[in-house]
């Protein structure tokens, strides 16, 4: 009888210590959520110092933001920009990930390497956006110097030319991730069975061959991890081009996330139109998870 | 044991960070009682400053008008007076000419017993404004030492505020209509509600001028004084004429896009919204046009408004000749550019202070200037009454303003007076800048405006942007504006 007791109050336990996170969980994730599918139905905004609405309208919302508002662009915009990004990240962070933890390498100061990489990801984005701002501007440093060794006769507007501002965006987020990266994708590769490495080694294959065959295939589910994290994170990219463009997404709108567009509606407390424009984010944000997801682990099974 | 002392610590960290993060709130209201409290009774005794000066003031101005000004405080309960603004040039007017405030150098002041907190948020984005609906709107339930007491508002979307219900309180109840009689009449336009009551009082008057570098002047035209080189720019084809000869000289006429882009705006015949609708003035067009051939041909420095490229074009290694702007620009933001050593002296010799001088120009304008309202619910009507008259009524005081700061205030016979007896502005070469703005002020009208004047420039300036650049056609610009603003106006249409 004793017995049985006190192992119900061990399980008891368990909820008890899994309620602050449920509780946390509900009152500032889960109602929002379930209270931004319910404000997308309604228009509801304010206009001067007077509030409209709320008027349901049903999907109208919906409707207006992708046919007036031209969605696509800003959907497109985000995605580019993510991949300028992305793709010079995933591959020095691969490359440094793997001379980390390759143990012929013998590399020096190690720890010294890992904290610097890491480093611009503690600067604050909006700090590290005003820095580019002034280093890149018409006539800032970066052009008083391309003019200085005569690269330039005039200088290079950066921030009117949608190639300058998007690759801009690119590289600051590519330098704020690739440490983060590298420190994931380097727990993944120090995670993979050493012997492996050996035995490899013993049977003659190159760095290149091991690299591909070994630590690849075996790095998967980490590269999951990473790919996913990296397109939500994308998908919410705000902050750098906000403050980089002064929140115009400027030239033409071509640096405008999804976002940054969510942010104007929020000028008007616009609370209908951000909604919905919030319901779609969580739609497409699911389905590339699902989709990245199964495209990488198919091949497992 | 080193990992066991490492969770220890992490733990004992995190554990004192959520208490420090708890404690801040709980005790937030607790210390701020003493420090109220203290000067409280520190200043005792100066609790007549307030009254003392008003008093002296009055016995000046007895002579003039019938009734003097007296500040009556016996209605006042609050110990915190709350003034919401954009930048420091409202806070250094209080600091420097009403009497008897005291700077606590902490960013607060105090006035007798009651403390004044600044809120100042910049006006860039509409991120002003977005604060201030905010706040407004909890004004009611707010605790009494944080409701608004004084918000400062811009011309630009003036109505906005006026027209609100139970947002201001009128003039006519601080008991202060029958001072502001010497005021300019736009002033007062600007912040009349649809039921004609006055909601707002401004010290100053924002005619435009053309402001130019004399030394250039005299390489490029032969002259420097004022009144010839006026002759080169008195209307937009000799402007134009004049921007190409400084062109061919190394010179640019303005310094970026949006540079004469009041001067057309404030000489528009249609409002930016009718009926819901947003409607584009043709003379806005004009600017469009007009910047678009001035880029072109290399007449500006292709830069925005307040951005640092377009500031350096007034720096001694700038290569613009002239900006427009209203007093307020000239020593509040020009003068600034102009100097070499930020922290220097303001004097002939920091990079190109003193060798400036002021035209009419083209075309009349006006841009900008400050109104102060009282908000409805301060506890601290009679102080904020007090302030508005000593800083906007006040001729003692207006007079110190105009000597010290070099500001154009918003008394019409103090300015004509001071016009004629011969005060020169030392940033300006000496040039005697009051005549013109008197001159310049008396053709201000504000019947075009609306209260989505701010949200319309920023947008309709930034979609121009690209179209000057070069990016995209007019018609792509005009849509990329028409999207913009319609996101953040959803009750318009085009």
């Amino acid at each position: 009888m004793t017995k049985k007791k006190s192992c119900v109050s061990y399980t008891k336990w368990g909820y008890v210590f899994l309620l602050p996170f449920f509780l946390v969980y509900t009152i500032f994730n889960l109602i929002p959520l379930v209270q931004t599918f319910y404000y997308s139905f309604f228009e509801n905004y304010r206009s001067g110092l007077t509030t409209i609405g709320p008027n349901f309208v049903g999907f109208s919302n919906f409707v207006n933001i992708v046919s007036k508002f031209n969605l696509l662009k800003f959907a497109g915009n985000t995605f580019i920009m993510w991949v300028i990004g992305f793709i010079p990240q995933i591959i020095i962070s691969l490359l440094l990930a793997a001379w980390f933890t390759d143990l012929n390498l013998k590399l020096k100061g190690q720890r010294f390497f890992k904290t610097v990489i890491y480093l611009p990801n503690l600067i604050m984005a909006s700090a590290f956006s005003m820095l580019f701002f002034t280093i890149f501007a018409d006539g800032g440093p970066v052009n008083e110097i391309l003019m200085g060794v005569g690269i330039l006769d005039t200088p290079f507007r950066f921030f009117s030319s949608v190639g300058g501002t998007r690759g801009l965006v690119g590289l600051m987020n590519f330098l704020m991730w690739f440490g983060n990266t590298t420190i994931l994708l380097m727990a993944g590769m120090m995670g993979i069975d050493p012997s492996l490495f050996e035995a490899a080694e013993v049977d003659g294959a190159k760095p290149m061959q091991i690299f591909r065959f070994i630590t690849m295939p075996l790095l998967k589910p980490i590269l999951v991890y990473v790919v996913i994290t990296s397109l939500i994170g994308g998908i919410q990219m705000f902050d750098v081009p906000q403050i980089l463009t002064a929140g115009d997404g400027s030239p033409n709108g071509s640096t405008k996330t999804l976002i940054m567009f969510l942010n104007e509606h929020l000028f008007s407390k616009n609370y209908g139109m951000a909604g919905a424009l919030s319901v779609i984010l969580f739609i497409i944000t699911a389905i590339l998870s699902i989709c990245v997801y199964y495209a990488l682990t198919k091949q497992n099974d | 044991m080193k990992k066991k002392l490492l969770s220890v610590l992490l733990s004992t960290a995190m554990v004192a960070s959520l208490l420090v993060g708890c404690g801040d709130k709980a005790e937030e209201p607790a210390p701020a009682e003493p420090e109220t409290e203290a000067p409280a009774e520190d200043e005792e005794p100066a609790d007549d400053e307030v009254e003392a000066p008003a008093e002296d003031e009055s016995a000046d101005a007895e002579d003039e008008s019938a009734s003097e000004w007296t500040a009556d405080l016996s209605a006042d309960t609050g110990s915190v007076l709350n003034i919401y603004c954009w930048n420091e040039e409202f806070k250094s007017r209080v600091t420097d000419h009403y009497p008897g405030y005291t700077d606590n150098g902490d960013g607060t002041g105090a006035i007798g017993d009651v403390k004044v907190n600044w809120v100042i948020v910049p006006s860039d984005d509409m991120a002003y404004q977005n604060n201030l609906d905010e706040t407004l709107l909890k004004q009611a339930d707010a605790a009494a030492d944080d409701k608004i007491d004084m918000f400062l508002i811009e011309a630009d979307y003036a109505l906005k505020y006026v027209n609100a219900e139970g947002v201001c309180i009128s003039m006519a109840d601080l008991g202060l209509t029958d001072y502001m009689a010497d005021q300019y009449q736009y002033t007062k336009d600007v912040v009349t509600d649809a039921n004609g009551n006055v909601n707002g009082t401004s010290w100053q008057g924002c005619p435009g001028l053309y402001i130019y570098r004399r030394s250039v002047a005299k390489e490029v035209f032969g002259t420097d004084d004022p009144t010839e080189v006026q002759t080169h720019f008195s209307d937009w084809d000799k402007f134009a004429a004049s921007a190409q000869e400084l062109a061919d000289a190394g010179w640019k006429v303005v310094s970026g896009y949006d540079d004469a882009y009041r001067v057309f705006s404030q000489n528009v015949s249609t409002p930016w919204v009718v009926d819901g609708k947003i409607v584009i003035d043709d003379n806005i067009m004009n600017w469009v046009e007009q910047t678009k051939d001035f880029t072109d041909k290399g007449f500006n420095n292709k830069t925005s408004l307040w951005s640092d490229d377009w500031a350096k074009g007034a720096s001694s290694s700038g290569d613009v000749f002239g900006y427009f702007g209203p007093a307020w620009f000239i020593d509040f933001t020009l003068a600034g550019y102009t100097m070499d050593d930020a922290d220097g002296e303001a004097a002939v010799g920091n990079g190109t202070w003193g060798d400036w001088a002021a035209i009419e120009g083209p075309q009349g304008y006006f841009w900008g200037g400050t109104w102060v309202c009282a908000a409805q619910g301060s506890d601290n009507q009679g102080l904020v009454a007090d302030i508005m008259y000593q800083l906007t009524c006040n001729p003692d005081v207006m007079k110190e303003i105009v000597t010290a700061d070099n500001d154009f205030c918003n008394n019409q016979p103090l300015m004509e007076e001071m016009a004629a007896s011969g005060v020169t502005n030392a940033f300006l070469g000496g040039e005697n800048v009051l005549e013109k703005f008197c001159a310049g002020v008396t053709s201000i009208s504000l019947e075009n405006s609306s209260i989505y004047d701010q949200g319309m420039t920023e947008q309709f300036q930034g979609a121009m942007k690209d179209y000057f650049d070069g990016n995209v056609d007019l018609d792509t610009a005009l849509e990329n504006f028409y999207t913009n603003v319609e996101t953040r106006y959803p009750e318009l249409t085009h």
